[in-house]
């Protein structure tokens, strides 16, 4: 599987939110790393996507897509979004 | 006061291939007419999405090579043929001109270069990580913008080198343009150094120096942006700007 970036996931977050979010800017709860959510460690194609912490590998943001939810994880808060 | 309208959410449309160009003998380039795009800047993509007839369907992201202007309406990507992949060997291969393709876009607002940075740009690319950089490079241009650019660009043999001839052709007419080819595998004849891959002395030789502060672009496979950015980084560039993006494409 092809390593990616968080650039990568740019179309699905801008499915989902108002603002442009690859360069939002994370600090990842397990190794206090911060950097911009373009630079996630990411990994195609898969079920879902995963963006992991570039520090420490962490998961930091899931995003899966059903047929009529996209289901976004953030830490251990999982949003379900009607699309 | 009313807020302003948030804008439209992006939505998958069709675009529709009004050319294709070949770049390389394994790299296309797709001009595609898409109604109602609402422009872009370099360095941003779109994401594409392929069904079959039994419903299954892959998406991908490709960077847009071209600068926008209203004035043409067109957009344009490149597609380097990997020869394992699901959807690549399609776009180079199989489609023609009047085929229609679903996609969305513009996407992406982290790796892209706005005219209006000051600062002098250090372009650096691993073979078709080329493609969002000559989409900087083309929008200076058009734009007549000041700011120096520095473009250094690996290849494995002067073969594979995409938009080769509109390369030189810039470095020649767009005053403060320069740029360096790397050739890991085949040099062209009379280079001066054998093959070799990036490294240190290259951008030490061909980047900006640190004191510059210039706004810095990697593009390319995984391990090329590790070498390129951890190479930038020690010699002093400050990590915030130097943007990198991984370029996987299957």
């Amino acid at each position: 599987m092809p390593e990616l970036d968080g650039n990568a996931l740019a179309g699905d977050l801008a499915e989902v939110f108002a603002v442009e979010m690859t360069a939002a800017r994370f600090t990842c709860g397990g190794c206090r790393h911060s950097g911009t959510v373009a630079t996630l460690r990411v990994w195609t194609p898969a079920p879902g996507v995963v963006g992991r912490c570039p520090g420490c590998g962490d998961v930091l943001l899931r995003l899966v897509r059903t047929p009529r939810s996209v289901f976004v994880t953030l830490g251990t808060t999982r949003l379900e979004l009607d699309v | 006061m009313v807020r302003a309208a948030l804008p439209g959410r992006l939505s998958w449309r069709a675009g529709t291939v009004s050319a294709v160009r070949q770049e390389t003998p394994s790299a296309r380039t797709l001009v595609l007419e898409i109604p109602d795009w609402p422009g872009h800047l370099p360095g941003q993509h779109l994401d594409l999405r392929l069904t079959a007839e039994d419903g299954y369907s892959a998406q991908r992201s490709y960077s847009i090579a071209s600068d926008w202007s209203a004035a043409s309406g067109q957009v344009e990507i490149t597609i380097q043929r990997l020869d394992d992949g699901e959807v690549s060997p399609y776009l180079t291969d199989v489609v023609e001109p009047g085929d229609q393709i679903e996609l969305r876009g513009p996407i992406g607002g982290w790796f892209v270069w706005r005219a209006t940075q000051p600062a002098p740009v250090l372009l650096v690319a691993g073979g078709s990580g080329i493609v969002p950089l000559m989409a900087m490079i083309r929008d200076r241009g058009r734009r007549r913008a000041r700011q120096p650019f520095r473009l250094i660009y690996s290849v494995r043999t002067p073969e594979d080198a995409c938009f080769a001839d509109e390369l030189r052709r810039r470095v020649r007419d767009d005053p403060g343009l320069d740029v360096h080819f790397v050739y890991t595998r085949k040099t062209p004849d009379g280079w001066p150094t054998p093959p070799k891959r990036i490294d240190v002395a290259t951008i030490n030789s061909h980047g900006w120096p640190p004191d510059f502060a210039p706004d810095v672009f990697v593009c390319g496979p995984t391990s090329f942006v590790e070498t390129a950015a951890d190479i930038l980084v020690a010699l002093g560039h400050d990590p915030k700007k130097v943007r990198t993006e991984r370029f996987g494409g299957a």
